[in-house]
């Protein structure tokens, strides 16, 4: 689509929903939001920008292959059951820790990498979708 | 599950399995002769078996090993124990397999391969080992598949020729299937004698006879037994396997997993055997083998071809001497059992050597070797000299206590005793045709110029030729100490066993064995008239069903092809309609064949903008309807969904209708460019009886989840689930987002499948849009099948 302000504004807008991507990841496990959402967020963020500016340069402001971010993410969500095995729990019991970084308390927890690998899934996923149908 | 080590014998067990691992790689440091450091793993496992003996031979029952719970709650478990019958398996192969690494470090010297092959040997040997010494019958189902999986491997090691691997195949297909049998047989004793542990089964007495389940349950185990040991009509498999390296040949195809089968028998026999359809049946199909067998191996001009005819003839004595179920036909099958696995697998050794090193195998062009080879024929005479039965060989005692035990006067007894003399004949005729042939008379010309092998691979034969000879020599040991317990496992009583140079009695055994030795001379001189006669019978018997095998897998190909042409049209349109149709049908015809149409609704009481947003979603379907072109109806069905999100929003699910939005653009966006790259017309017209269906279609799916919603709502809502969330969602779980929590922590292991299957298919997309970019496709788009908007979005849809 050669649209001037379109391919001129996507870089940024597409920024901004990365962002908004993370951001929502982050802050579902207490307020509507979540990997799921945050995933097809970025997607069609890739997806826009795709869209715009082509998907050559897609692939390499991602760098990696999409199709490698949604296995790693696999492996991520898979492996983090796995830390509670070393705990003596069944696999996916969740486990928690609340560290002070500067003065903040942090949650950090195994349902949070759980959740960062759904986002890496669909996000990886669809994006490998949506890019293989836009190249020319 | 916890992994204790209770014995030192499930470590001993584990060893062949690591050999394996590190094979290729000492292979790779140390070459050929690696195989001597490799061989050490059998050696040891043989050492520390040794350790049984005493016990097992005084207590007289077996010993249980601690079991490795697997699924306690089906009696599955990971458990071995040690008895007579299973110790002397297990000493024979794993003392063969001492002898038969370091013969394949000889024989495949050079091979870029060998270190693959030496694993896969490593593979078999643990195995089969695990074969004999399991108790419970899973852990003996999943090692007796394993053998035929390692089997296959080894077969199939010539992988680049066509015979080899249609022999490794054919192997895997006639055990694998057996073994499918066998499992169900296994399952039948568990059901009918209430515990999967074979020693505890062993104790249970007549209660697996008295079942109303045993023939059915003996039949399966037959299944598996005959096909492991090549029992007519399942003989061909073994025939074919003689494609496989000569080691192999040598371990797997006569001295270890073929008698497997045999082993089962002899295992079960206590508790299933002596019964009409037992001494029916195997005798039947052992004595038709055997005789089948040994004049197959007679007309056979490739050595090895005899060999395996004759073993497999040896199974079929095997099978009908278990069959009796007479205590000394079965002691004569124990022995003979040992006996042959020792001059077998050394006769083996033998002709290998004589194709590794003159380069032929072929019994007409080999002659006058015992001079190039001296310690090869001596080997082969003594191996001859046991096989044909004869004394001070171990073969000798072997066929006395077989004929001793066969003798009756009956006629089922006479004829089995003719069957044996017969048999045995013959097979002495095949004896000495493979020990002196090649070795005496005439020097032929040889492919390659014939000379004594290396040390690697004669050690093997000569150490078994001997040892015919030396278990004679110590034969209080060897009867009392070995093949007594293993004996009195099979038939269930303390009975008596003499092996030594001094164990002849002239009685009416021995003069069957003179007729025997008579009649055998006679086959051995004859030789050259059987292999020229054609026996339309024995070679429709001996050649039939091998044929009958690619008979049936072709069959069983075009089955499968037309099978697929009527399921899969290739149509889209076609799949589609038959998956809502399916859909319809499931959702309507139980509300209605069970009368649970659900109570018409009240109006319900809705704000103005609810209202207009139920508004907006109808707008947005007629849109769809009488859209011109596909994009807009494309984007007609965007404008219901993103109403329907908009329908969650104001009911409190911000969550859902979060991700509806976004499903919604993508699916919009991802179908409009699915669209884009089908060559499609822009306009979608279809037949009128194709609209009335598409519609009928269409409306009842539609009508089918209206009412199921309606009568989902209608009925009581058990709020366990929704409290249980509530309460512990921030308590346990640290999440004040009930949705995300149940996501990532509660149905953790759903999401975890569910991200999984997102994975897998964009790896399918991906790969199935792989070259059919704009680029790639263009030239072929004119003959590319139509294909209507209807497929595509559709299609779309329904995987979402």
């Amino acid at each position: 689509m050669q649209t001037l302000i379109f391919r001129t504004t996507a870089p940024f807008l597409a920024a901004l929903m990365i962002l908004f991507s993370i951001f929502v990841t982050l802050r579902g496990h207490n307020d509507p939001g979540g990997g799921f959402i945050g995933g097809l967020i970025a997607a069609s963020a890739f997806m826009m920008y795709g869209i715009a500016a082509g998907v050559q340069y897609v692939r390499r402001a991602l760098y990696f292959h999409p199709i490698s971010v949604a296995a790693f993410g696999l492996v991520l969500s898979a492996t983090s059951g796995i830390l509670s095995l070393f705990e003596a729990q069944p696999f996916m019991t969740s486990q928690w820790t609340f560290p002070t970084i500067m003065g903040v308390e942090v949650a950090i927890s195994t349902p949070m990498f759980f959740d960062i690998g759904v986002y890496l899934v669909v996000m990886g996923s669809l994006t490998s979708i949506a890019l293989k149908l836009e190249e020319e | 599950m916890a992994f204790e080590f209770g014995g030192g014998l499930n470590l001993v067990l584990a060893t062949p399995f690591a050999a394996a691992v590190v094979a290729p790689y000492l292979k790779k440091a140390l070459g050929h002769n690696s195989a001597w450091l490799l061989a050490m793993v059998p050696a040891g496992i043989f050492i520390y078996l040794c350790q049984f003996i005493g016990t097992v031979a005084t207590s007289g029952h077996g010993v249980n090993i601690t079991p490795i719970e697997w699924l306690p709650y089906y009696g599955i478990q990971y458990s071995l124990f040690v008895d007579g019958l299973s110790l002397v398996f297990a000493l024979l192969i794993s003392g063969i397999g001492t002898l038969i690494i370091l013969y394949s470090g000889g024989y495949l010297n050079g091979h870029a391969d060998q270190g693959r092959f030496l694993s896969f040997m490593f593979l078999f040997m643990g195995s089969m080992i695990g074969v004999v010494l399991a108790d419970n019958l899973m852990t003996l189902f999943i090692y007796w598949e394993l053998t035929s999986i390692t089997s296959f491997l080894l077969i199939g090691f010539n992988h680049k020729e066509e015979r080899s691997r249609r022999a490794a195949l054919q192997a895997l297909i006639v055990t694998g299937g057996g073994g499918l049998a066998l499992l169900a047989g296994l399952l039948l004793m568990y059901h009918a004698g209430g515990t999967m542990e074979m020693s505890e089964l062993l104790g249970k007495g007549d209660v697996l006879r008295d079942s109303s389940l045993y023939v059915p349950m003996l039949l399966l185990l037959l299944g598996g037994a005959f096909t492991k040991s090549a029992q007519f009509p399942f003989h061909y498999w073994l025939r074919n396997a003689m494609e496989a390296p000569t080691p192999v040949s040598a371990y797997l195809h006569s001295a270890t997993m073929v008698k497997a089968g045999v082993y089962l028998l002899m295992r079960v026999h206590p508790v299933m055997g002596d019964t009409a359809l037992w001494t029916t049946i195997l005798p039947i199909f052992g004595g038709v083998t055997l005789i089948m067998g040994t004049w197959m191996s007679l007309r056979q001009t490739d050595l090895k071809l005899t060999l395996a005819y004759t073993t497999i003839a040896s199974l079929g004595l095997l099978v009908m001497l278990v069959g009796t179920s007479n205590e000394t036909a079965i002691t004569g099958a124990v022995v003979y059992l040992f006996a042959h696995a020792l001059f077998k697998g050394g006769f083996f050794m033998i002709v290998g050597t004589i194709d590794h090193e003159a380069g032929t195998r072929d019994v007409t062009r080999l002659g006058g070797l015992r001079r190039a080879m001296p310690f090869s024929f001596y080997a082969a005479v003594a191996c001859a000299l046991s096989m044909g039965g004869l004394w001070p060989f171990i073969g000798f005692i072997a066929k006395e206590e077989i004929y001793a035990g066969l003798i009756g006067t009956n006629a089922p007894a006479l004829f089995l005793t003719l069957t044996a003399v017969l048999g045995n004949a013959m097979m002495f005729g095949a004896a000495f045709v493979v020990a002196l042939k090649p070795f005496i008379g005439e020097a032929v010309k040889t492919p390659k110029h014939a000379h004594e092998g290396p040390v690697l691979l004669v050690a093997g034969p000569v150490a078994l030729a001997s040892l015919g000879l030396l278990s004679m020599l110590f034969g209080d040991f060897v009867g009392a100490e070995l093949l007594r317990p293993m004996a009195n496992v099979v038939h269930g009583h303390h009975g008596h066993l003499q092996i030594g140079i001094g164990a002849v009695h002239v009685n009416f055994a021995f003069m069957l064995s003179l007729m025997t030795i008579a009649l055998g001379v006679g086959f051995y001189f004859k030789y050259e008239a059987i292999r020229s006669t054609r026996g339309v019978l024995i070679r429709f018997l001996g050649e039939g069903p091998d044929s009958f095998f690619d008979i049936f897998i072709a069959g069983l190909v075009r089955f499968s092809a037309r099978t697929v042409r009527l399921l899969q049209s290739g149509n889209m349109e076609v799949y589609l309609a038959a998956t809502f149709a399916t859909i319809a049908v499931a959702l309507l015809v139980p509300m209605i064949a069970f009368d649970e149409l659900p109570d018409w609704p009240t109006m319900p009481d809705l704000y103005i903008y609810e209202w207009s947003t139920l508004g907006l979603a109808v707008v947005g379907l007629y849109a769809l309807l009488v859209a011109k072109t596909r994009l807009t109806a494309i984007v007609s069905l965007g404008i219901q969904g993103f109403a329907v999100a908009l329908i969650f929003l104001l009911f409190g699910a911000p969550d859902l209708s979060f991700t509806q939005f976004m499903v919604e653009t993508l699916s919009v966006v991802i179908i409009a460019l699915i669209m884009n790259r089908l060559s499609l017309k822009e306009h979608d017209k279809r037949p009128g009886p194709q609209i009335a269906l598409d519609a009928s279609l269409s409306i009842l799916v539609g009508l089918g989840f209206c009412l199921l919603l309606m009568s989902v709502t209608q009925g009581t809502f058990n709020w366990h689930l929704s409290e249980f969330f509530t309460e512990y969602s921030r308590a346990i779980a640290h999440g004040r987002n009930i949705v995300n929590v149940i996501i990532v922590d509660f149905r953790g292991f759903d999401t975890l499948g569910e991200i999984a299957v997102v994975t897998i298919t964009a790896l399918c997309v991906h790969t199935l849009t792989l070259g059919t970019g704009r680029m790639a496709r263009k030239p072929k788009a004119v003959s590319t099948h139509p294909v209507s908007l209807d497929e595509a979005t559709s299609g779309q849809k329904g995987a979402e």
